[in-house]
């Protein structure tokens, strides 16, 4: 069987031409019976209703892949609604994982492994799929009725219309209910095992380790200790099933991919943003306080935190998105690391008072997890299109630094960035995470304690100010000459009292004033503060030093546009990549790198929003390729563009 | 310059111990007395001259030093109107926010600094309509806030339109025809939202007033003040029947906990379907006086004590504490989670929780 077709994202280097055709090592140990393909990689979506426990089950699988030692990455993609109708296309819930023997960037353009619970969950998904890719599916599901409710005229089972694909009909339901005769569930509750059943399968087709799984079965239900025991048996059932049954000819193992040395764990973006929340509050010595309003794809930050409160974490659910942020803006005044999380809908109720944050100066994370708009949107998928809105959403010249993590582990660096630059600059902070890094995972290289960045800061505790008759005050705007920064004096500090305020304030002083020399002077200093940030400059990536295309890009396309790049070198195109991780302020050579190139390629999944900055900042003709399907882009899609931009360039100049 | 407070530094338990305000006992107590001078700024006070404001401020000002405590430890957060120039003539810590919210930063300052003394001053614009909601859900959790609340009956900064408590049919710039909307009735609304602590006075009453201020810092929780003040500009006299001499007796009802409720001769009484109502005391009704009782748990009596004036002529105004009850404080129950997941999991340990449960090791 040579069904697992690769659809590499990247042919070069490790990736090249790995196919799954090398022999099988030889077999051994308990599983002498069936040989043994060896891969380099491959991509699984588990599909089924939203309430078959795809996502469950794709954690688990991804779980076991992570502890086996590949390296991975994932894309869950689930409806808003928590439970659509069932059986219908709009409730199809699908996880995708990409594991491999080498270091990989995206979910996968396309996977080579379908398993459908239902005919929904196949009719949704078979357009993704490759000719000869392998599908398991549920064969009890394909009745009748639930063939008519998602429109199959006639069983795609049994008409030949998957003769292009490697087909195994499995009765999952049935097989599942056959392994939990003895257990005494009722039909309804043993048949929801269902999915460990398949989990178990595949975990046996790809030689997944399979104590975590069942420990986290333990865990999960140790309340309920039948139930956890039925779930273990139904995944050990799958398990065998794989192993006994003639469908499944050959099993399939992908060694563990050779990553840089170290310790490593697998993580999601929000639980990553989560981690660097907490790190970023103990390595600058400032208690945490979250402020948040639950909102998709936030709220797992929400409900992280609230987990550490041993941290000192305090964690404020608060009535509204404007007292998410207002409390964050008063714990931070009062000396606290003041944090809100939200997604775009959150930031635009939240604007006001992101710009009282910029006029008091006081430091503050605005972590927008952004999905796709406008308004309610699409909620649970991502986009990119909430740039603009956290650069210029706010009355007034209201400058806001902006991070933007690349990867799901990324938003842990990101997240201490984000705050270095608040505590650093006294300034509120937009950190700009989406739905695709929030909820997809990836292994990461767990840093050393010591090794974060020291984010210490100091309080105002003096007079910083003598007046002309000699007496020593405090003035709460005299800023530090370097960083523009004002001192931050927090209550209960004697002889610093003062009040700030949303009206324009005498420089130094911060005394209310309405002089018009003073406001503009006020308004280019605050601009001038967030301009002189110190931001690393831009590495751009570029081999052969020859390449007269760019490609910039920002956030979380950085794995597509990566995975992208690699496969136009491996063909041979001449490309140079860099990726933004500050949009605000722009590192300082940018301007310079983009006047290198020729021609400059900027994926986005917007309509254009870093690229009219830059056209606007730099005068250069910035090509924009935009998506918003609420999906991450593919690798080879974007290879065509880039393969595209040198074409064009060489008819025009070559 | 000092060193940032660690997690644990941000409450000086027992620091203060034997403070004279039960809701301010974890705030450090002032080292030297204070006079009402130590409360005054040097920024020129900006209100339009007559306004009833200077009379709250002057009284604030006089009652700060009776609660003893650290002036840096006290804090003033205002929203936006007129009542909101407050923090910056007080010589505290202070932040002048934006409309309507400062009840939600108040919330997150206090929740996170026990050690504070936190108060909230705002207008029935500011809190009542734009910011209602934080208003309401402030009273509910019963976050450690003193809120007075500035309640003219119209919108002053913004020159003259009705507000949430102006009266129907109100003549204004933006209702030339009257105003169409029931007003609120703030003490209701406070009850309504679980308020464990309702008062109201008067800005021309000092005496009331710092007595009414004493009980608001007395209680542990949110309290809600609300303070009839005058707006001679764009809706003068609103009040002027409970302060002209030869009416406010009769329009007054003073409360005093464990008092007959009485005045004027005329006295509170319930009636056979329940409500509250006046009636003159006779020998024959005397003993059916209602005794206020401030304690009294039921939110009903209190709500009905609110809607005992009439809405027109604020005939029958109650005035003093309407209700002051005990509900565990929100910031002292996050504390004390706080403390519980330490003694339950341990001080967190941060490289314990970035590596987890499942690691691998690679080279």
């Amino acid at each position: 069987m040579t069904s697992q077709v690769d659809q590499s994202e990247a042919v070069g280097g490790s990736d090249g031409g790995g196919q799954g055709a090398a022999p099988p090592p030889s077999t051994g140990g308990s599983r002498p019976a069936k040989p043994i393909r060896r891969l380099d990689r491959v991509i699984i979506r588990f599909a089924g209703d939203s309430g078959d426990g795809m996502q469950l089950t794709g954690d688990r699988f991804t779980s076991e892949t992570a502890s086996f030692g590949n390296d991975l990455s994932t894309l869950p993609n689930f409806p808003a609604e928590i439970r659509a109708p069932a059986g219908t296309l709009p409730g199809v819930s699908s996880f995708q994982l990409h594991f491999a023997d080498h270091d990989i960037l995206t979910p996968g353009d396309a996977p080579n492994v379908l398993v459908a619970m239902n005919p929904a969950a196949l009719k949704a998904n078979l357009p993704d799929l490759p000719r000869g890719a392998e599908i398991i599916v549920n064969t009890d599901e394909f009745t009748k009725r639930a063939l008519a409710k998602v429109g199959y005229p006639a069983d795609p089972l049994a008409d030949g219309s998957l003769s292009a694909y490697h087909l195994h009909k499995v009765p999952l339901t049935t097989l599942t209910l056959e392994a939990l005769k003895e257990s005494g569930l009722a039909r309804k509750d043993a048949e929801r095992a269902k999915n460990m059943f398949a989990l178990g399968l595949l975990s046996w087709m790809y030689h997944r380790p399979t104590h975590g799984t069942e420990r986290f079965l333990r865990q999960k239900f140790a309340k309920k200790p039948d139930i956890a025991e039925a779930n273990i048996r139904a995944f050990r059932a799958g398990w065998n099933f794989g192993e006994t049954t003639e469908s499944f000819a050959v099993s399939y193992e992908i060694p563990p991919a050779k990553l840089p040395a170290g310790t490593y764990r697998n993580i999601s973006g929000n639980l990553a943003l989560s981690y660097g929340l907490i790190a970023a509050a103990k390595r600058s010595g400032l208690p945490l306080f979250l402020g948040s309003y639950p909102i998709t794809p936030a709220s797992d930050i929400l409900h992280e935190l609230s987990r550490h409160k041993n941290f000192g974490v305090r964690t404020f659910q608060a009535e509204d998105e404007i007292a998410g942020i207002g409390a964050a803006l008063g714990a931070a005044f009062g000396g606290a690391l003041g944090v809100t999380t939200t997604s775009g809908p959150g930031v635009a109720l939240k604007s006001e008072t992101v710009g009282l944050a910029v006029s008091l100066e006081l430091p503050l994370l605005v972590v927008d997890i952004q999905r796709g708009g406008p308004s309610t949107g699409l909620p649970t998928k991502t986009e990119q299109a909430d740039l603009l809105q956290a650069m210029f959403g706010r009355n007034g010249e209201a400058p806001v630094p902006i991070v933007a993590p690349a990867t799901p582990a990324d938003c842990f660096d990101a997240a201490l960035e984000a705050a270095r630059i608040a505590v650093a600059y006294r300034t509120p902070v937009m950190l700009l995470s989406d739905g695709y890094l929030a909820n997809g995972s990836e292994p990461w290289r767990i840093p050393e304690v010591d090794e974060l960045p020291d984010l210490r800061v100091e309080f105002a505790s003096g007079p910083n100010h003598t007046l002309e008759d000699g007496s020593e005050v405090f003035w709460p705007y005299k800023r530090d000459p370097q960083t523009l920064a004002r001192p931050w004096a927090v209550p209960g500090t004697p002889g610093l009292e003062h009040r700030i305020g949303g009206i324009e304030k005498q420089d130094g002083s911060g005394n209310i004033s309405y002089d018009p020399a003073n406001h503009d002077f006020m308004v280019r200093t605050r601009q001038a503060k967030i301009d002189g940030i110190t931001v690393p400059e831009l590495e751009v990536d570029d081999p052969s030093g020859a390449a007269r295309v760019l490609v910039l890009g920002w956030g979380s396309t950085y794995g597509p546009i990566t995975a992208a790049v690699r496969r136009v070198r491996a063909d041979g195109g001449r490309v140079a990549q860099a990726h933004l991780r500050h949009l605000n302020p722009f590192p300082a050579n940018l301007g310079a790198v983009l006047k290198a190139y020729d021609r400059v390629v900027v994926p986005e999944m917007n309509l254009g929003q870093l690229a009219l900055l830059l056209r606007a900042r730099y005068l250069v003709d910035a090509q924009s390729y935009n998506q918003v399907r609420g999906l991450p882009f593919k690798a080879a899609q974007l290879a065509d563009v880039l393969f595209a931009a040198i074409g064009t360039l060489e008819e025009n100049h070559g | 310059m000092a060193e940032a407070r660690g997690a644990a530094a941000d409450r000086p338990r027992g620091a203060a111990a034997g403070a004279r305000f039960r809701s301010l006992e974890l705030v450090p107590k002032a080292e030297s007395p204070q006079s009402a001078k130590d409360f005054k700024t040097d920024q020129e006070v900006r209100w339009c001259p007559g306004c009833g404001d200077y009379a709250i401020l002057a009284a604030v000002q006089s009652f700060m030093p009776e609660l003893g405590i650290r002036r840096e430890n006290t804090v003033f957060v205002s929203g936006i109107g007129c009542s909101s120039r407050f923090p910056y003539y007080m010589n505290t810590y202070g932040v002048h926010s934006i409309h309507g919210r400062a009840p939600a930063i108040a919330t997150g300052l206090a929740a996170s600094r026990p050690d504070l003394s936190v108060w909230v001053v705002t207008g029935d614009g500011d809190a009542l309509s734009i910011g209602g909601n934080h208003l309401i859900h402030a009273l509910r959790r019963n976050v450690n806030l003193k809120i007075l609340l500035f309640n003219n009956r119209i919108y002053g900064l913004t020159k003259g339109q009705y507000s949430p408590t102006s009266e129907v049919g109100k003549i204004t710039k933006s209702t030339p025809m009257g105003s169409l909307d029931a007003p609120f009735n703030p003490l209701s609304l406070a009850v309504g939202a679980e308020a464990t602590f309702v008062a109201r006075t008067i800005d021309s009453d000092r005496q009331h007033l710092q007595s009414v201020l004493r009980a608001a810092a007395e209680h542990e929780g949110t309290a809600l003040v609300e303070i009839y003040q005058n707006c001679n500009i764009f809706n003068d006299g609103a009040f002027e029947v409970l302060k002209d001499p030869n009416t406010r007796d009769e329009a007054l009802i003073r409360l005093e906990d464990g008092q007959p409720m009485v005045f004027a001769g005329q006295g509170v009484f319930r009636g056979p379907d329940g409500e509250l109502h006046v009636a003159e005391v006779t020998d024959a009704n005397r003993s059916e006086v209602l005794v206020h009782d401030v304690h009294h748990p039921s939110a009903a009596r209190a709500f009905a004590l609110t809607r005992i004036a009439d809405a027109d002529t604020l005939h029958h105004t109650p005035i003093g504490v309407l209700r002051d009850v005990r509900r565990p404080v929100y910031d002292t129950l996050m504390a004390d989670q706080l403390d519980q997941a330490v003694a339950a999991k341990g001080e967190g340990d941060l490289a314990g929780l970035l590596a987890g449960q499942d690691t691998w090791t690679v080279g």
